[in-house]
């Protein structure tokens, strides 16, 4: 049974310390959204200097005289700004708004629940990401800035401390601290998903009949369990060595900045391991939802069922245990046994597997469908088209030998960017689009939201494609300039990249201000403006304190009910106690 | 008999007075003077190879040498920080900037000698970033990347120290910040001598600081006018 | 707009696959033994997948473009055969590209980074720091001099610590900013990091490999043409990591022998 709860009194209580599953999952929506400015504009800063590297941002001097005299971005302060983009996109975008925030919302009212199973744990792992994220943005006002070491903070760069360079002091610890943080909110909220799932379903919710986006959920927080456990004591491990003189990942004999560092005994590998032990299933932490979100939404708006939907849980569940099995493919020149690179690029292209089915079975839910195109709609399709980009870049990646020559290259970044900045992204605007009306009560603009789709498309295609280009002539990541002698014929391409990215961020403001105007001005919401089936569309816009009006619902179909004769029209919802016609 | 007692008291008084007075101004026009030597064989120097920046090395016609040890004829020792460690009275701070280069990826002076709380004006006179890092133990310790046609930086110290400068993108490049209470103070040549003018008759310790050869202190004292000759001979080993 | 979708998706895929086909931005000319073996999967590897890209895009596309169709009275049509020949191609035609991708692929790995290196191969030490790459052959009694880290001193010179005081094997190292190699002979490098990580990669050789602090990891190649080629840092390492690099100078064996001689008289 749910620690049932009455509707709260009060401001604080609604909207600050509530306990309410949907307002928790806005409340990470909100810090998402933050975050995904805040990273974006980082990007814009890197991509203009990547582009121009002595043309003064005007107004950076004032706001950072140290980083960037004269607006001027050094080399430390363009690392700081990658290290916090990828931290802030990676963290408090792609881990919080697909899962946290729409899975909050969601989960319980797919279920069938009044609530997720435990809400003080829920609104505690809000206030600790919260938390985190204030940790995070407090390094960009210690005395020597963020951390310069990326979002991957290999050690020893980031466990020695301050002699490593600029940022690697308080900034580097902070960093840690912050990412310990978010994994502890992490890990209540992945408890809360699960314990949700398996207890609180209504009654007729077998799992069998669980919508698509619930069970990535479901699936995402059993990974995430496990692999935020793994950061967690990695990050203490980490913090440890930077301030109790500890050696878990420093060896002896060190010399930076013409000092003998004081450890010994420690293995640079080890943070490698716990790392991307954590940092593999992370990716697929990010992307999992929007598979889900995709499969939820492309049969409501193509009119028919999902393909194959048992093979498309199947391949969740597969993709989920295969992602413990890849991790050191992020590692082949790593120094690890070179043994070791077979053995995990087996697994890591036998992944691709599941991952071609999904993206088949979407492909073939669109055969003879009959297309609504609303900005979802569109999002998810741009979702297949950028994901199987993405992915068979990965490909390359993943075979060792190829590897030799295209890692820590910009085919990485590309790689990367497609399916997690991009396909990822596309996944959360879907959400937004098709789950608006149900949270706020109001539609969002149509005409706003196909410019922005058309808009986004073409330019993210122009920001990402071509870094494969670059990574194939051998164009290095990390660098904040191109002076080596073979990298500077490309410097063309970088400043199409930049024009394009400014172009593409500028096309997000189109995003928000449609929300901000929506919010307070759009038209009003049905309960099921997309004729879907889910439990969400069977209660009001937005739902009631308990989600179902104190009547919860009994399920008698499954999501799927597409393309079929049904008293509504051509599908049946799950909450109907029509029966379905004969098959 | 009275006037000789008078005489003796007079003098007794201004050379009293003279004793307390600051060196500069009437009655200091001491000098010390000398040359500093090594014996037995110093490490060879190496040439550097600045392949890694091309824009440096274009700047040379042949490639410089490192600097650690400056030899001259008559084994003389260049870049030896000669000072008045003891005996000397407080100085004022100087307001005109000393000024450091980075020219053609190496500092220029290899010893550049301030005073404390003197101004110290950095200039990167090259086409490359060069980010400057100070190895300051006693004061506090600060890096700066100066990109080409960045401003000057502007620094100073507070207290004495003998700091190790290096370049964070240049591994070659190494020198030194002597920041030094005294006024007086001189760096040799490679011919190894050096003058220490305007200077009040009294005993003072000299030091000269080289940095491999180490720090050699020498008591010495300056009449009313005139040289006084100090040199230093430093021991010197191939390796 | 499901037609104007489907237009970009095709546009965008037939851009991106005649770049990539014309070979506008392509590795340099590979100058290495080994190198061939990566080209190749490389090329094997951007068929197959460029196949499979045009076609899932223009699957895609089409299907969009049919799903568009907004007449009356149209009913939905289900995928022939369901989703089951779905699955069996991606079964079998992945699995069957995965199979035959890791079968050549890991011996074109086993031949760089498992096999042993050549018995006769000039051994050449390498040391990364930030930020620079440094170089070090062992002189005319073939023998490396033991490295002190609490002895380095770079403003002097003495990039990798070596106690020529005491140590008369470390008096002839030869120490050079530059990897200086004879053509087609086997090299062996040894590499150690001084700081933090470091990466060794050079394009032209189709070679990488991480700097582990703490670890010396051997590196074995041969080189098949002169020229000058760079060598540059792959792993972040701090403020300097996009200026560090150094120059592969790959001569004639005579020359080599020259410029050993000149160095020796330097050192």
């Amino acid at each position: 049974m749910p620690d049932t709860h009455g509707a709260p009194q009060g401001f604080l209580r609604q909207y600050v310390f509530s306990l309410d599953h949907k307002v928790i999952g806005k409340q990470y929506l909100g810090l998402a959204l933050v975050a995904v400015c805040t990273g974006m504009v980082l990007s814009w800063l890197m991509r203009w200097h990547l582009g121009w590297p002595s043309a003064a941002v005007p107004g950076l001097g004032a706001v950072s005289p140290t980083g960037a005299p004269s607006g001027m971005i050094t080399p430390e302060y363009y690392l700081s700004l990658m290290t916090m983009h990828g931290t802030i996109m990676v963290f408090f975008v792609l881990t919080t708004a697909p899962f946290a925030g729409f899975g909050n919302f969601l989960l319980p009212i797919h279920v069938g629940a009044e609530d997720m199973a435990f809400p003080r744990f829920n609104m505690m792992s809000f206030w600790v990401t919260f938390l985190a994220f204030a940790v995070l943005v407090s390094a960009f006002f210690v005395h020597d800035g963020p951390p310069i070491s990326g979002w991957t903070a290999y050690a020893p760069l980031s466990a020695v401390g301050k002699d490593a360079g600029p940022g690697q002091g308080m900034g580097q610890t902070l960093w840690a601290v912050s990412i310990g943080l978010f994994c502890v909110g992490q890990l209540l909220g992945a408890l809360n998903f699960i314990a949700t799932t398996l207890d609180l379903r209504t009654k007729g919710m077998s799992l069998a009949r669980l919508p698509y986006a619930t069970w990535a959920w479901f699936i995402t927080s059993v990974i995430g369990l496990i692999a935020f456990s793994v950061l967690l004591p990695a990050c203490i491990l980490l913090i440890l060595d930077r301030v109790a003189g500890t050696s878990f990942f420093v060896p002896a004999g060190l010399v930076i900045s013409d000092r003998l560092q004081p450890h010994a005994g420690g293995s640079p590998l080890l943070w490698q391991h716990l790392f991307w032990f954590f940092g593999h299933p992370e990716v697929y932490i990010a992307i999992l939802p929007g598979f889900g979100i995709v499969s939820h939404i492309l049969p409501a708006v193509a009119r028919k069922p999902l393909l194959g939907p048992k093979v498309f849980i199947a391949c969740l569940v597969t993709i989920g245990f295969l992602s413990y099995t890849v991790w050191g493919h992020h590692m082949f020149l790593s120094g690890m046994n070179p043994f070791s690179a077979t053995l995990f690029s087996v697994p890591t292209l036998i992944i691709t597997i599941p991952a071609t089915v999904a993206t088949l079975l979407w492909i073939g839910t669109l055969y003879g469908s009959k297309l609504r195109f609303n900005t979802a709609a569109l999002f998810c399709l741009g979702f297949i088209s950028v994901f199987v980009s993405g992915g068979l870049s990965g490909f390359f990646l993943a075979q060792p030998s190829v590897d030799v020559y295209l890692h820590g290259t910009y085919f990485v970044v590309g790689h990367f960017h497609f399916v997690m900045g991009v396909a990822a992204m596309f996944g959360i605007f879907a959400a937004t689009y098709f789950w608006f009306p149900k949270m706020f009560g109001r539609m969002m603009n149509e005409t706003l939201g196909k410019w922005h789709f058309i808009l986004t498309f073409i330019g993210v295609y122009c920001v990402f494609m071509p870094m494969h280009f670059l990574g194939l002539a051998g164009d290095v990541r990390r660098y904040s300039a191109f002076t080596d002698d073979y990298m500077k014929g490309s410097l063309p391409l970088h400043r199409f990249i930049t024009v394009a990215a400014l172009f593409t961020g500028a096309a997000q403001l189109l995003f928000l201000y449609n929300l901000v105007r929506s919010r307070f001005r759009g038209p009003l919401a049905p309960a099921n403006p997309w004729d879907a089936t889910s439990l969400e569309w069977s209660t009001a816009s937005p739902p009631p304190h308990d989600n179902f009006g104190g009547q919860p619902p009994t399920v008698f179909h499954g999501p799927n009910e597409y393309g079929v004769a049904g008293r509504s029209g051509d599908y049946i919802m799950q909450a109907s106690p029509e029966p379905e016609p004969a098959a | 008999m009275h006037t000789r007692h008078l005489w003796s008291l007079a003098l007794a008084a201004v050379a009293a007075a003279a004793a307390r007075a600051p060196s500069s101004g009437a009655g200091a026009a001491g000098t010390i003077t000398g040359k500093v030597t090594f014996t037995g064989t110093p490490p060879r120097m190496r040439p550097i190879d600045m392949a890694k920046e091309p824009s440096c090395a274009t700047q040379h016609q042949t490639p410089v040498m490192t600097e650690t040890v400056v030899t001259g004829p008559e084994n003389a020792v260049g870049n030896v920080v000669v000072y008045i460690s003891a005996g000397d009275a407080a100085a004022g701070t100087p307001t005109e900037p000393a000024r450091y280069d980075q020219k053609g990826c190496q500092y220029i002076p290899h010893v550049a000698v301030i005073q404390v709380s003197q101004p110290l004006d950095i200039y990167n006179d090259d086409q490359t970033s060069h980010n400057i890092h100070p190895l300051a133990l006693v004061n506090p310790e600060w890096n700066k990347s100066q990109p080409p046609g960045a401003p000057p930086i502007h620094a100073s110290y507070a207290k004495p120290e003998f700091i190790a400068v290096k370049c964070n993108v240049h591994p070659w490049m190494h020198g030194y910040f002597a920041v030094l209470t005294t006024s007086h103070h001189a760096v040799t040549g490679s011919d190894g001598g050096f003058t220490l003018p305007g200077l009040a008759p009294g005993k003072y310790t000299v030091t000269a600081w080289h940095e491999k050869f180490g720090t050699q202190s020498q008591e010495v004292t300056v009449a009313a006018t005139g040289a006084v000759t100090a040199n230093f001979v430093f021991k010197a080993q191939p390796y | 707009m499901g037609k104007v979708f489907a237009v970009i998706v095709v546009a965008i895929a037939a851009v991106s696959t005649t770049i990539f086909a014309l070979h506008l931005w392509w590795p340099p000319p590979d100058i290495s033994v080994h190198g061939a073996g990566i080209d190749h999967e490389l090329g094997q590897t951007m068929i197959a997948t460029g196949v499979l890209f045009v076609a899932a895009q223009v699957a895609l596309a089409l299907f969009v473009w049919q799903g568009s169709d907004a007449r009356e009275g149209r009913t939905v049509k289900r995928f022939p055969g369901g989703a089951t020949p779905l699955v069996a191609f991606a079964v079998v035609l992945v699995g069957i590209e995965i199979l035959a991708l890791t079968f050549v692929g890991s011996k074109v790995w086993a031949n760089i980074y498992i096999a042993p290196p050549d018995s006769g191969a000039l051994h050449i030490d390498v040391q990364a720091e930030q930020f620079a790459f440094y170089f070090r052959h062992p002189g005319a009694d073939a023998r490396f001099g033991g490295l002190h880290p609490d002895l380095i001193d770079d403003g002097s010179g003495n990039f990798f610590g070596l106690d020529p005081a005491n140590d008369t094997t470390a008096r002839d190292d030869i120490v050079s900013s530059s990897l200086v190699i004879p053509v087609n002979r086997p090299i062996l490098l040894t590499l150690h990091a001084k700081d933090v990580g470091h990466s060794f990669y050079v394009p032209d050789l189709r070679l990488q490999q991480d700097f582990v602090p703490g670890l010396v990891i051997p590196l074995h190649f041969t080189a098949t043409r002169t020229g000058k080629y760079e060598i540059v840092c792959t792993q972040l390492c701090g403020l300097g990591h996009h200026t560090m690099r150094a120059f592969l100078e790959v001569m004639t064996p005579d020359q080599y022998d020259q410029w050993l001689k000149t160095q020796a008289a330097q050192q």
